[in-house]
């Protein structure tokens, strides 16, 4: 059966042409499901983003890009069959967009030697480069985003928030429940009554969390959702008049479909971001000429510019930009996966770089290091205008406070490397 | 013309009670083992065994386990994920070592091998798997459903909130750590594919002679009993408290392996909500219905039914047509159900039924009366 296979690929592959496509990145998407909402636009902006380099430049160094797509679902034996079913491609770095795929592969890349990189998810101490080799999550990570949530509301308080009530709502899985430890200790610090609200997947259902909300009477309401989860919240947040501003959502809990289905209630809902919102930049002028206007936009082609969008087309865009820096180091166009991990541990990106590929302050500048696979943690907040029908930014890239999170991945990766008996250290 | 008892002469009472009493059918048992344990293990590479054996392996041992309870005992569970989730966890806790807290002091047991580990998780689970099995005793049918329902939801609740559960972690995953069966790692991200394949192949072995044997036995025959009509059976001096519980300790025991090797040999890491939710419970019951009640290979024809069929359509659609991913992902869900719908009208006792309709069949092959 696998030689049919085989052979009725070849064919399908001689049929669409000889296509130079040496530089493989697969993209685990899930276009399906009760996540597909953040699913497709991020797809379809990662796929774009390669799509543009190819049509525009002729490829990365003059390799043309390959996307391999594989649809997971958000569910992690799917997972396991997209790796298994791509890694033998050459594929170069991984991007799983699901916490729970995460984790599963941060062991298996390490074992075969391929990077993995969880942009604003994951595993939050694989910013630990010494213990974890292979696993990215530059520029910023679940920890960074509580840290900068609580500076916005300190920032807005005049910097003292004792007393206040803070409530955490989060999906009930390893995602949701990353940031109760910094959020713990941050309340330590700033002396905010923490309250946890759990919602459990896929998030359909919140009637009671928000009974209780309402009952508790939270200043600030905090939200780790995805999904279906993130339109429920923030319907219920409206039902019970939960006041908007006060409520602040994670950068996977602020897109344009979570706002969009509560109307104007949901005017002024917040959420932290680490990248560059809106169609302002001028690479959306060439994603129009290049791969809209040619007909070769990935899914429906009708996400360009969402805040997934953005963030899909950010992730791809750092990633080629590590392909390149490993053609630099390595001298050769022809990268392998682990070339490909070099490239990303030396990766540098600063504002010429963004602004030549038109994405002037897109996101941070930063640069990775092995001691520091996390990036600088910066980030800012958006808002909701609902009027408009757009997320504005309205607070500069700020720092998290790095004082109480790095002792909590120092901690994070050190029971990891116990675990599992590694020998930690930069070489 | 070969498959029929004339001539095949049986001396001992032995010989007359095999499993396989038709030479023919024997054989075709030896052949499946010998291909298993000694063909397959050198034909494979990483994605079939992560992606095809493994799931089919493991699901299988599940569907066994459930068959037992539902297809032998008559007793319905929609409990199957939270079991497999109580041998997961059992299993991580038993790898990794057992730490106990007592008046402030910690006693902590050596990590136990792997594979005294997925035995002891299922001894776990059957444990698990009898407290709520005892509902059964007083409710029948639907409303055990309900019951058994209940032990879902509570379990994965459990999981979620038990810190203890999972050692602590911030993120409540549970990741397996590397372990070794006579120096041959089978968990963690070094192993070989052939000794992850054997090692859930020895386990589905022992598990199926294992349940054949049960159902062939004294106990099997007290729980379809019970099954066909539990007055009677009381009657005719079948405890029904002794026949249920132990068809739950059976099915659980079973199922707590496969969610112990689930966890540790095929995915790594799991979180309860995820990977051992209501829709793994539905599975497993699917493949038992689909595959035939009360059938040992109805559970390993369900499962490859269920595990293989999805894998193959998207291979076919996506790498071998070149559809977009979702919709050969939504064709995937119409063809599965298209084909379950059909079959089930076809023929409703699944596919075992359909087996053994065709060995009936080749016995008078090619001289049908």
């Amino acid at each position: 059966m696998k030689k049919t296979l085989a052979t009725m690929a070849l064919a399908a592959t001689m049929v669409a042409g000889p296509v130079m496509a040496d530089l493989v990145f697969p993209s685990l998407s899930y276009r399906t499901g009760p996540y597909a909402a953040g699913g497709i636009p991020f797809a379809d902006g990662y796929a774009d983003y390669f799509t543009l380099l190819n049509e525009r430049d002729g490829g990365i160094g003059g390799v043309k890009a390959k996307l391999l797509e594989c649809e997971t679902g958000y569910n992690t034996e799917k997972g396991v069959e997209c790796y298994e079913a791509t890694k033998g491609e050459g594929a170069l770095v991984y991007q799983p967009l699901s916490t729970g795929i995460t984790y599963q592969l941060i062991p298996k890349t390490t074992a075969d030697d391929i990077p993995m990189h969880t942009m604003g998810y994951g595993r939050t101490s694989a910013a630990n480069g010494a213990v974890f080799s292979h696993t990215f999550n530059y520029p910023a990570n679940y920890w960074n985003g509580a840290s900068i949530g609580i500076n916005h509301l300190l920032e807005i308080n005049g910097g003292d928030i004792k007393g206040k009530k803070v409530a955490l709502v989060y999906h009930n899985s390893a995602y949701g429940k990353e940031p109760i430890r910094t959020l713990e200790e941050l309340s330590k610090k700033h002396g905010y009554e923490l309250n946890l609200v759990p919602v459990d997947h896929p998030g359909q259902e919140q009637k009671s969390q928000w009974l209780q909300i309402r009952r508790d009477k939270p200043d600030y309401v905090i939200m780790y959702g995805w999904g279906v989860m993130n339109q429920v919240a923030i319907q219920e947040a409206a039902n019970i008049r939960f006041p908007m501003e006060n409520f602040i959502g994670i950068w996977w809990s602020g897109a344009e479909h979570d706002v969009l289905s509560a109307g104007d209630k949901a005017n002024g809902y917040k959420a932290i971001t680490f990248h560059g919102v809106g169609r302002d930049f001028p690479v959306f002028d060439d994603i129009k000429t290049h791969v809209v206007d040619k007909g070769l936009a990935a899914g429906a082609g009708d996400q360009v510019g969402n805040v997934l969008y953005n963030r899909g087309l950010y992730a791809a865009m750092l990633a080629a930009e590590a392909a390149k820096t490993a053609q630099g180091i390595h001298g050769t166009a022809d990268i392998t996966a682990s070339m490909m991990r070099d490239g990303m541990e030396a990766l540098e990106i600063n504002e010429e770089k963004m602004t030549a590929l038109g994405m002037p302050n897109f996101g941070p500048s930063f640069k990775v290091s092995c001691m520091n696979h996390g990036g600088p943690g910066l980030g800012g907040m958006t808002q909701w205008d609902a009027a408009a029908q757009k997320w504005n930014l309205i607070s500069d890239f700020g720092p998290s406070d790095m004082e109480v999170i790095q002792p909590l991945i120092d901690a994070d990766s050190a029971a990891y490397a116990k675990e599992n008996s590694l020998e930690a250290g930069c070489k | 013309m070969f498959y029929r008892e004339a001539g095949d002469y049986k001396t001992t009472y032995q010989d007359d009670n095999q499993t396989f009493p038709i030479k023919f059918d024997r054989y075709r048992y030896y052949f499946v083992l010998v291909v298993a344990f000694a063909l397959i293990p050198f034909m494979l590479n990483d994605y079939w065994v992560n992606a095809i054996f493994m799931p089919f392996l493991i699901y299988s041992i599940a569907a066994i386990g459930l068959n037992i309870l539902v297809g032998y005992c008559g007793q319905v569970s929609l409990g199957t994920g939270g079991f497999m989730a109580v041998g997961a966890y059992a299993c991580y806790k038993f790898m990794t070592g057992i730490d106990i807290w007592l008046g402030g002091v910690q006693y902590a047991l050596p990590p136990i091998n792997i594979f005294f580990s997925v035995l002891l998780a299922g001894g776990v689970t059957a444990f698990v798997g009898v407290l709520f099995g005892l509902p059964s005793l007083r409710i029948k049918g639907f409303y055990l459903a309900v019951a058994t329902l209940a032990a879902q939801f509570f379990l994965v609740w459990l999981f979620n909130k038990w810190e203890w559960a999972y050692n602590y972690s911030a993120s409540g995953q549970i990741n397996a750590p590397e372990r070794f069966v006579f120096g041959v790692p089978v968990t963690g991200p070094n192993t070989e594919a052939w000794a992850t394949y054997l090692f859930c192949l020895v386990f589905l072995t022992i598990v199926a002679v294992l349940a054949r044997n049960l159902t062939r036995g004294s106990s099997g025959r007290k729980w379809m009993a019970i099954r066909d009509m539990d007055i009677a059976a009381e009657i005719i001096g079948v405890n029904p408290l002794k026949a249920k519980l132990t068809a739950f300790a059976v099915s659980s025991f079973f199922i707590g392996i496969s969610g112990a090797l689930f966890f540790s040999v095929y995915l790594g890491a799991v979180e309860v909500g995820e990977a051992f939710g209501i829709n793994k419970s539905f599975l497993v019951l699917f493949m038992v219905i689909i595959g035939g009640l009360g059938s040992i290979f109805g559970s390993f024809a369900g499962a490859a039914f269920l595990v293989l069929l999805p894998v193959l359509l998207k291979n076919v659609l996506v790498s071998g047509l070149g559809w977009p991913t979702d919709l050969a992902a939504h064709f995937e869900f119409l063809i599965v159900g298209a084909l379950i719908i059909g079959f089930l009208i076809a023929e409703p006792h699944g596919l075992a039924q359909l087996w053994r309709v065709a060995k009936e069949k080749l016995r008078l092959w090619p001289f049908p009366h």
